[in-house]
């Protein structure tokens, strides 16, 4: 390659690297100086962040550095702002009637808002993050529109406050259907039965189900009612409609009636706050089932 | 290789080398103002251009509402669900850039870039203080007097105001000016708003005055992509070496008459603002910007000589030309393969973008079935799905929603959560997220169905608009 008079001076004065690439040589050309300046600036800089921030891992843990930052503290003071920026719509949610906070626009959205976030931390590993429990296993689904224990929102305020069967609050919902196989002959139990399914629009036996309803009569009615409607008062179940908290077909309605079936809910008073569990009352509310 | 003296240590690093342009007056000279008065003209102004849009809205023409979520372009406004225009015209920016690469090297470089244009602007400022290239060299040279600092004190002043206007009228773009320029001199704005200014007053006022063609050479790395953009048709800035060579000043001695063009006056060296000599050849320092095609065609008119010494060439003009031929015209290289596949790239998107802006409905749904549950199962039997409607009014004043929906059967009822009809109203220019229930009953062909096919509706029922969206209904079908 002949090189120009200009290249030769060029690579006199600063040197080639020493590689070639198909006769293309690279000049050793000095660096700019500005760049020395920025490099040298990032190293100050870094001299400043390692003692004001935490910095070098020790054994346990990491200097602190002169500012005391830590992320966990950054966290920590976030949710307090959060805490501190809710607590007026918070004290206003729980100055507010039940019934009126779904005719708040305001109110209704923070609740709404509020109760999902606590709905999928407390609720959801039971009654699942659709809200829709777990089918014919005795979580109930929340979306539909049969409740045990009444659906309008103060209903629900109540369950959650309280808890369902939880005998260390007074003020629990209770109620408990005995094991009819300690009461009832089989084939009694088979003919109560054959009445459910009757009175559930399912295929029967006429003559069983003849036979179960006198039995209904004198062991069932008290508590679901002459024709099975049940009785929210005592959480007893509609034994007419299409939803069952375990299972619809003849041999889980005969097992039910059999050893009795019936689940327990915590109260929430004690870890939540008044606001929370309003907020989540309002999502339970607004799921598409409440009344 | 090195052939470096031992008593003196290789230099690792460099000072700026300083450059002086010179004033040149040409063709290129004065397209090269043109687009600085119209690019600096559309930068700083814009802001303050006003467009009415109702009672409700900014009336600020061009206005990225980042609190709120909006992008404002005179009567366009986009919604980050819109953000795919956005996009487009950054890929069409892109495929621009590409196209006239390929056709002209380096013509974002040498006109537009905002590095050249404000360098431009700074060296304009320079020459009208400290006088032109020979002022300047020597009063680089001379020792700090009164003169010498007031020379300078005069020009970072100046340089400083035009930095400050630089990022004043950024953060114009983000919010409403006039409130904003009140909020900044009575000292209310935002602390972002400062901070902004701040730093593109600092960037602005180093790169165009004190670090300009450092910018390119080092920090930007356009340069280094264009290279794979060009070939041997892209009309560049270049020396007709066979021409000007072997180049010599004495035109009277012996053997002039064996010189080429080229008198080796350095014009086109010393107005350069890279500080190169393009007769060099194509390097990577050059930004084409034209500079030296008018300072060499000044020169070439003065002497007698044909102008075009530097000019616009292409690499395979160079045999033709040598064999005394003359170039191919200009048109025969902009048009090929490579610049038309380019041009129809650019074009699809942006009809692309333009039939897509002109189909958008002011009044908007969004439908999110909800699928935990896929259907719930009511008391009577019948089977419910639950739908999670975002709802966009467009208007600057409120507007109600009807929804309906229509569907190969009409075996379904339609009921909205919180609400007694089936109509809501949503706020000006807002989304509202609203949950529909989709309710079949038990004898319903959809309850036995996998999936049935859904269109929900919303209809202004004042202004008939309307609009729709697909889904689906979940039966309990297999």
């Amino acid at each position: 390659m002949a090189d120009t008079k200009k290249e030769q001076d060029k690579a006199e004065e600063y040197g080639t690297t020493g590689h070639e690439w198909d006769g293309i040589r690279e000049y050793d050309t000095p660096m700019p100086r500005w760049w020395l300046w920025t490099f040298y600036a990032t190293i100050v800089w870094a001299v400043i962040y390692v003692i004001l921030f935490p910095a070098i891992p020790l054994v346990n843990g990491a200097t602190p550095g002169l500012l005391g930052f830590s992320t966990r503290g950054q966290l920590a003071e976030e949710m307090q702002a959060a805490r501190d920026a809710n607590a007026e719509i918070d004290s206003q949610l729980v100055a507010a009637e039940l019934t009126e906070i779904s005719a708040d626009p305001e109110l209704q959205r923070y609740a709404m808002a509020g109760g999902a976030a606590v709905f999928k931390t407390y609720c959801a590993q039971c009654h699942g993050a659709g809200a829709a429990g777990v089918q014919a296993a005795g979580y109930p689904n929340l979306l539909d529109d049969d409740w045990l224990w009444g659906g309008d929102i103060e209903a629900i305020h109540q369950t959650i406050t309280h808890g369902i069967r939880w005998e260390a609050d007074p003020d629990t919902r209770f109620s408990q259907m005995p094991a009819f196989g300690e009461i009832l002959e089989g084939e009694e139990i088979d003919a109560l039965t054959a009445h459910v399914l009757a009175i559930s629009g399912q295929d029967h036996d006429a003559g069983l189900a003849a036979t179960g309803a006198e039995l209904y009569a004198e062991n069932c009615a008290s508590c679901h009612g002459d024709a099975g409607m049940g009785d929210r008062e005592q959480g007893a179940p509609n034994l007419t409609d299409a939803i069952w908290l375990y299972g619809g077909s003849e041999e889980e309605i005969h097992e039910t009636i059999t050893y009795s079936r019936y689940g327990i809910m915590p109260p929430w008073q004690d870890r939540l706050t008044e606001a929370q569990i309003r907020q989540v009352s309002a999502y339970v509310h607004g799921l598409g089932g409440g009344e | 290789m090195s052939t470096m003296s031992s008593e003196e240590p290789p230099k690792l690093y460099a000072a700026r080398e300083p450059i002086f342009p010179r004033r040149v007056s040409g063709w290129f000279r004065r397209l090269k103002w043109w687009i600085l008065a119209v690019t600096l003209g559309i930068y700083y102004l814009t802001p303050w251009i006003r467009w009415d849009r109702g009672p409700n809205m900014s009336d600020q023409a061009v206005l990225v509402d980042l609190a709120n979520r909006r992008f404002f372009f005179f009567m366009i406004e986009i919604w980050p669900h819109e953000f795919y225009f956005v996009a487009g015209l950054l890929i069409m920016a892109g495929l621009g850039l590409f196209l006239f690469t390929s056709a002209l090297g380096r013509v974002w470089c040498g006109y537009t870039c905002p590095q050249t244009v404000w360098t431009d602007l700074f060296i304009l400022v320079e020459r009208w203080i400290e006088g032109d290239r020979n002022a300047r060299v020597r009063l680089w040279n001379q020792k700090w007097d009164a003169r010498k600092v007031r020379l300078r004190v005069t020009k970072w002043t100046v340089w400083f105001l035009i930095a400050v206007a630089t990022g004043g009228a950024w953060v114009f773009y983000f919010a409403d000016a006039p409130t904003l320029l009140r909020d900044l001199v009575t000292l209310q704005a935002p602390f972002v708003a400062y901070a902004s200014i701040g730093i593109l007053t600092a960037t602005t006022f180093t790169f165009g005055g004190f670090m300009r063609e450092q910018v390119c050479i080092y920090m930007c790395p356009w340069p280094r992509i264009q290279a794979a953009m060009m070939d041997e048709d892209t009309l560049t800035v270049a020396y007709r070496s066979w021409r000007g060579e072997p180049r010599g000043k004495h035109r009277k001695k012996e053997g002039a008459e064996a010189l080429g063009d080229c008198i080796d006056c350095n014009a086109c060296v010393n107005v350069c603002p890279m500080g190169i000599d393009i007769r060099d050849g194509q390097q990577l320092a050059c930004i084409t910007c034209a500079l030296c095609i008018d300072a060499c065609d000044d020169v070439m008119e003065k002497i007698g000589k044909p102008r075009g010494l530097i000019d616009y060439c292409t690499l395979n003009d160079e045999p033709r030309e040598r064999a005394g031929n003359p170039p191919r015209p200009a048109w025969m290289h902009i048009l090929r393969v490579r610049t038309m596949i380019y041009t129809v790239l650019w074009a699809g998107i942006g009809i692309a973008l333009v039939v897509a802006l002109f189909m958008r409905s002011d009044i908007e749904l969004t439908v999110a079935p909800v699928r935990n549950p896929l259907n719930v199962t009511l008391s009577d039997g019948s089977v419910r799905n639950t739908y999670d409607i975002r709802l966009r009014n467009k208007h600057g004043e409120d507007r109600v929603f009807a929804l309906s929906y229509t569907a190969d059967t009409s075996d379904f009822t339609i009921a909205l959560e919180g609400e007694e009809g089936t109509s809501v109203t949503v706020p000006a220019d807002s989304v509202y997220n609203q949950r529909v229930y989709l309710t079949a009953g038990p004898e319903s062909a959809a309850v036995d169905e996998r999936v049935t096919d859904v269109r929900f509706w919303v209809e202004d029922p004042e202004s008939n608009e309307r609009s729709y969206s697909d889904s689906i209904y979940h039966g309990k079908g297999e």
